[in-house]
Order: structure tokens, then C-alpha cells, then sequence
């Protein structure tokens, strides 16, 4: 297989946080990859520098052997890659099909028209009409997903797509997900659910502090040392018993 | 045709209309002095909402333009000798006066969003007044004269009358497009989330651009206008920091970012403002101005015409949901199959 997407020692600070350091992944085309690690690890920091909205320091971000390292999240989106947001980010004074149609590339009918087919996949069609504002936040999970479907780009960036959202809607999205990764397309997703994660991606990526510390198959990165270490911390070795703290307590 | 658009044909030609005829069923000069000053603002509302309501920079250094195509006319009548209504073939050179100063300013301040915006505004809309009283060439603070029209005293509003009408029309008309295009919607966009409208494929600085020219260009062409009709231009006149002021309480009192309520803003504020200018003081008009932009903070903060609209909705919704019912396949309610199942 062949990456689609390929950041290569990419380093990012903000003032003295090292927020992303020598971080080197890949996303292999019509695969479903995983990014996960503790809060601070620099997941969205380095979604944020494949598309545009971060510069990055040092290093470079490919889409399909094309540089396109700190160029403006318009330029990214329309070589085709599309991200949503760990808070949703919708235009709330706009209805629900003017959302689609701003992220929409195809001319005024067809636009609506493909707007309308996505809105009935995801699920809220019923809601075309209604404004951006009034939807729950489950429903704006969706409709962010939708509006980035819309322009049919390469690989869709999801960050944290099962956050804050019930159950059945994790499994609707997750459903959905599927769907589309059987008809080809390329998912990036930052996820902390690790049900999700694990039964959705073909490959998972670990960062720990801006660093790749795992990657690989779901089954193998679960069970790996430094991945443990990252989420639960290393090990503590137990003190020796000393009489005098026994006492103390 | 459903009902409610007939309606609406009906009550826009009647109103249309209504202004055509205003002139000749109320021909005193002090009336149809009262009808150019409002349709000048019309115009400049809508032309300033089409940028500043739109996109949600507000901007308070409209009168950059405004002042500026006043001077471009007075300028160039003067300094290529046109006289009587040869002048007016001189509009457009006005209007893209406006344009060619909106691109450096707009590529300045556009730079930044909100406070700074407004602020740099502000500033470059001292420089121009500065500018307009230091330069020479602009007549110092004695400003320039506007040639001659040989026209009737107790007619001679009326052809200013409907060249303003036109002039609101075509930017109401105007505005109605481009509320409706692409391009409208990529305003509209950038007013909610600028960086997620990037993020989308909207390449923001074109589009606001692109906005600000067009409205700094029918601002400045309705400046000139405005030049015509006074026969003369100087700098506190043309470079007032209380005409931004207006045309931000028209819009914001009428509705900002739809298409009417700067008009109804206008329609309700200049008339009222002149009226008392004349009856009673200018400071109370100014005083009052300032008032009403509280009020109109405090109980309409979104404006007339949309706190009218939700109100209406209200009424004709009551009893059913506010939104429709959706074909959705999502379920709403927890499913108790566990997440795995869902999984491969």
C-alpha cells in the first residue's frame, strides 16, 4: 500500500511546550488509522499542522508524495483533505443545507443535490432546512462530518468523533465510517474511545508528548510496553518497608 | 407561486411604486429634500451591511468611501472642466475611486477580526479627514465647489430624487443577490467561524476583500451623488465620524445582515434625525441618536425585521415542532447493544 498522507519529523512549540517533536506518521490510502495517546500527547496539534491551521517548525506533511507542509487550510482542504473538530465547529446562523453548501465544490444544482445525498447517508436530512444553531450536539457531530463528506476529499481527518456523543450515535457514526472506508475513502481519527478505536482502525498510531512511541495493528499496539506506560504512567518501584514511615502513619 | 411570495411581489412593487411617486404627490422642496437624504442612506446602509453585516467586520470608516467619491467627483469636475449634468457622467469614476481605496485598506485591516478591525477603521478614517484638510488639492478646509446646474429651484431636488431611488434599488437589489450566491453564503460563513469557513475551502481574504470593494465602491458613488446635491464638499462634512455611526444604528436597528433591515433602519432614522435637525436642535438629534442606539441594544438586539420574523414564526409554529421531524436513521435514544457489536 501506499501512504496518502505522510508527516516526516514534524516539530511544533508554543513558546516552551515542545507540543510535537520528531513526529513521523503514515496513512496508508482506503485504510482507517487510529491516533491516539493521553491529553497533551499533541494529537490535535498535529491535525492542526496537516491542515494548515498550525505552522509547523520543522519538517514535512506529504499528501500523496505532494509537500503541502504550512500551506493555508483552504489550499489543504481543496487538495483534498477534510477534517472535523473535537469541539464542533458549524455555522450556527446558517440552515443545515447552507452548512453543506459552503464546504460544496460542485456547481449551484449539483451542489444541492449531492448536499441532500450526504445529509440522507449521515441521517439528518429532516433537519435541511432547519439553522445550524438548533441542532444538538450530536447532530452537529454529524453535520460536521456531512459538510466535510460533501466535497469528497482524499482523507477525512476526524478528531475525537465519538466524544460526548451517546452510545447508539457512536455506532451510527461508527456504521457510517465503515461504509465509507468500504467504498475507499481514507480515515484519520484521534480518538480516546478505545472501543472505537480498536474496532474501527486497521492501524493506530501512539503519541506521548509529541512523539510516535507505537504503531502498528490495534491487536499488537494494545499490548505494547510503552503504550501502557503512556496512558497509565511507568512503573513505580515499591519502597523498601522502612519502620520509621509505618510509624509516621 | 405560493401565497406568501405574491405577497411579498405585491407589498416590494407597491412600495416601489409608493417611492416613484413619492415626489410628485408631495412635491414641496423640504419633503423631497427629506426623500434624497434617506435614500442616500438606504443606499449607504446597504452597501455598508452588504460588507459589515455579512461577514461580521464591522466597520466604522465607511465614510473613507464616502467622502472620498465626493472628492473624486469634485476633483475631477474641477480639474477636466465638465459642467452641468456631464458631471454625472463622472459616477463611475467615483465608484471606482471607492474600489481602488478599499483594496489597500481592506488588505490592512482585514489582516485582523473584531475590536482591532473597527478600531483600524477608525484610524484610517482620521487620516483621510486629515488628509482632505492638509492636501491642496482638495481645497484645504474650504473643500471644493460642485458646478453649476442650471436647473428650477422648486424642481430641482427631483432629478437628485431618483438618481438616489436608483441608487437604492440597484444596491437593495444588489444585496438581494448576493445574500443568495455563493458568495454570500461564504460571507455569511466567515461571520460565524472565518477559521472553520478556511477550513472549508473558502479562501477568506478574497471573498472579504472582494465585499469590501464592492461596498466601498457604491459608497462612494452614492457619496458623490450626495456631493452633487450639496454643491459643495469639505472635510468635517464629507469625513463625519457620526455617519458611520448612522448607517451602523440602521442597520443594527433594523437587522443586520438581512437585506431589509438597513432600509427600515434608514427609513426610520434619517428622516427622524432630520426632522428634529430642523424643528429642534442638533445636539438633541445627536443625543437621541445615541439613546436610541441603547434602546435598540437592550430590546432589540438583533434588530426589527428579525426579532419581528421570530416573533411571526412563533405565532404561525405554535403548537408544532419547531423544527421538522427528521427521516433521520439516527437513533435518539440509547441503543443497549454494546459498542462492539457495532464493531468489525
Amino acid at each position: 500500500m501506499t501512504a496518502l498522507l505522510r508527516t516526516e519529523g514534524v516539530h511544533k512549540a508554543f513558546g516552551g511546550v515542545r507540543a510535537l517533536d520528531t513526529c513521523t506518521i503514515e496513512v496508508d490510502e482506503g485504510t482507517v488509522a487510529g491516533l491516539i495517546g493521553p491529553n497533551g500527547s499533541g494529537k490535535t496539534t498535529l491535525f492542526n499542522v496537516i491542515t494548515g491551521y498550525n505552522k509547523a517548525d520543522a519538517g514535512e506533511v506529504y499528501l500523496a508524495d505532494r509537500r503541502i507542509t504550512n500551506s493555508a487550510p483552504d489550499k489543504v482542504f481543496a487538495l483534498g483533505i477534510g477534517r472535523t473538530f473535537q469541539l464542533t465547529r458549524i455555522f450556527p446562523s446558517l440552515t443545515v443545507m447552507e452548512n453543506m453548501l459552503v464546504a460544496s465544490q460542485h456547481s449551484r444544482t449539483g451542489a444541492r443535490k449531492r448536499a441532500m445525498e450526504q445529509l440522507e447517508f449521515i441521517g439528518i436530512a429532516g433537519y435541511h432546512a432547519a439553522l445550524a444553531g438548533t441542532l444538538s450536539y450530536g447532530q452537529r457531530k454529524l453535520l460536521e462530518l456531512a459538510y466535510v463528506l460533501v466535497a469528497d476529499p482524499a482523507i477525512i481527518l476526524l478528531d475525537e468523533p465519538a466524544g460526548g456523543v451517546n452510545l447508539s450515535l457512536v455506532n451510527h457514526i461508527a456504521n457510517r465510517i465503515r461504509e465509507l472506508n468500504a467504498a475507499g475513502k481514507t480515515f484519520l481519527i484521534v480518538e480516546h474511545n478505545m472501543e472505537f478505536v480498536m474496532g474501527l482502525c486497521d492501524q493506530v498510531t501512539v503519541l506521548d508528548s509529541g512523539t510516535v512511541v507505537a504503531a502498528g495493528p490495534p491487536d499488537i499496539v494494545r499490548t505494547d510496553r510503552r503504550v501502557l506506560d503512556a496512558y497509565l504512567g511507568e512503573d513505580i518501584e515499591e519502597p523498601e518497608d522502612d519502620p520509621d514511615s509505618a510509624e509516621d502513619e | 407561486m405560493s401565497k406568501g411570495q405574491i405577497l411579498r411581489v405585491t407589498g416590494l412593487v407597491a412600495l416601489l411604486a409608493a417611492a416613484v411617486l413619492f415626489p410628485v404627490v408631495f412635491s414641496n422642496p423640504v419633503y423631497t429634500n427629506y426623500g434624497v437624504y434617506t435614500l442616500v442612506f438606504v443606499a449607504v446602509a446597504s452597501a455598508w451591511n452588504v460588507f459589515s453585516g455579512f461577514s461580521g467586520y464591522i466597520s466604522l470608516g465607511h465614510a473613507v468611501f464616502f467622502g472620498s467619491g465626493a472628492y473624486a467627483l469634485g476633483i475631477a469636475a474641477r480639474d477636466w472642466h465638465v459642467t452641468g449634468v456631464g458631471v454625472f457622467g463622472l459616477l463611475p469614476l467615483a465608484a471606482a475611486v471607492g474600489a481602488v481605496i478599499a483594496v489597500p485598506f481592506g488588505l490592512i485591516a482585514l489582516r485582523v477580526r473584531r475590536h482591532t478591525f473597527i478600531v483600524i477603521t477608525i484610524a484610517v478614517f482620521f487620516i483621510f479627514q486629515l488628509m482632505a484638510y492638509n492636501f491642496s488639492f482638495t481645497g484645504g478646509s474650504s473643500g471644493v465647489d460642485a458646478p453649476f446646474l442650471p436647473w428650477q429651484a422648486s424642481t430641482y431636488n427631483n432629478p437628485f430624487y431618483y438618481i438616489t431611488l436608483a441608487c437604492a434599488v440597484g444596491m437593495i437589489a444588489l444585496a438581494w443577490l448576493i445574500r443568495r450566491s455563493r458568495f454570500g453564503l461564504q460571507l455569511r460563513a466567515i461571520r460565524d467561524d472565518e477559521d472553520r469557513a478556511r477550513g472549508l475551502g473558502v479562501h477568506a481574504m478574497r471573498v472579504k476583500l472582494a465585499a469590501f470593494a464592492l461596498s466601498g465602491a457604491v459608497t462612494a458613488l452614492v457619496g458623490a451623488v450626495w456631493f452633487f446635491y450639496l454643491t459643495q464638499v469639505q472635510p468635517p462634512s464629507a469625513f463625519d465620524p457620526l455617519f458611520d455611526l448612522s448607517v451602523v444604528l440602521m442597520a443594527f436597528l433594523g437587522g443586520l445582515g438581512t437585506v431589509s433591515g438597513p432600509v427600515l433602519g434608514a427609513l426610520i432614522i434619517e428622516p427622524g434625525q432630520l426632522w428634529l435637525t430642523a424643528n429642534a436642535n442638533g445636539y438633541i438629534s445627536e443625543i437621541l441618536l445615541g439613546a436610541l442606539f441603547l434602546v435598540a441594544v437592550l430590546l432589540v438586539p438583533r434588530g426589527i425585521i428579525p426579532t419581528a420574523g421570530e416573533y411571526l414564526r412563533r405565532l404561525t409554529t405554535r403548537g408544532r415542532a419547531a423544527i421538522p421531524t427528521a427521516s433521520a436513521t439516527v437513533p435518539q435514544a440509547p441503543d443497549p447493544a454494546p459498542a462492539q457489536e457495532a464493531q468489525r
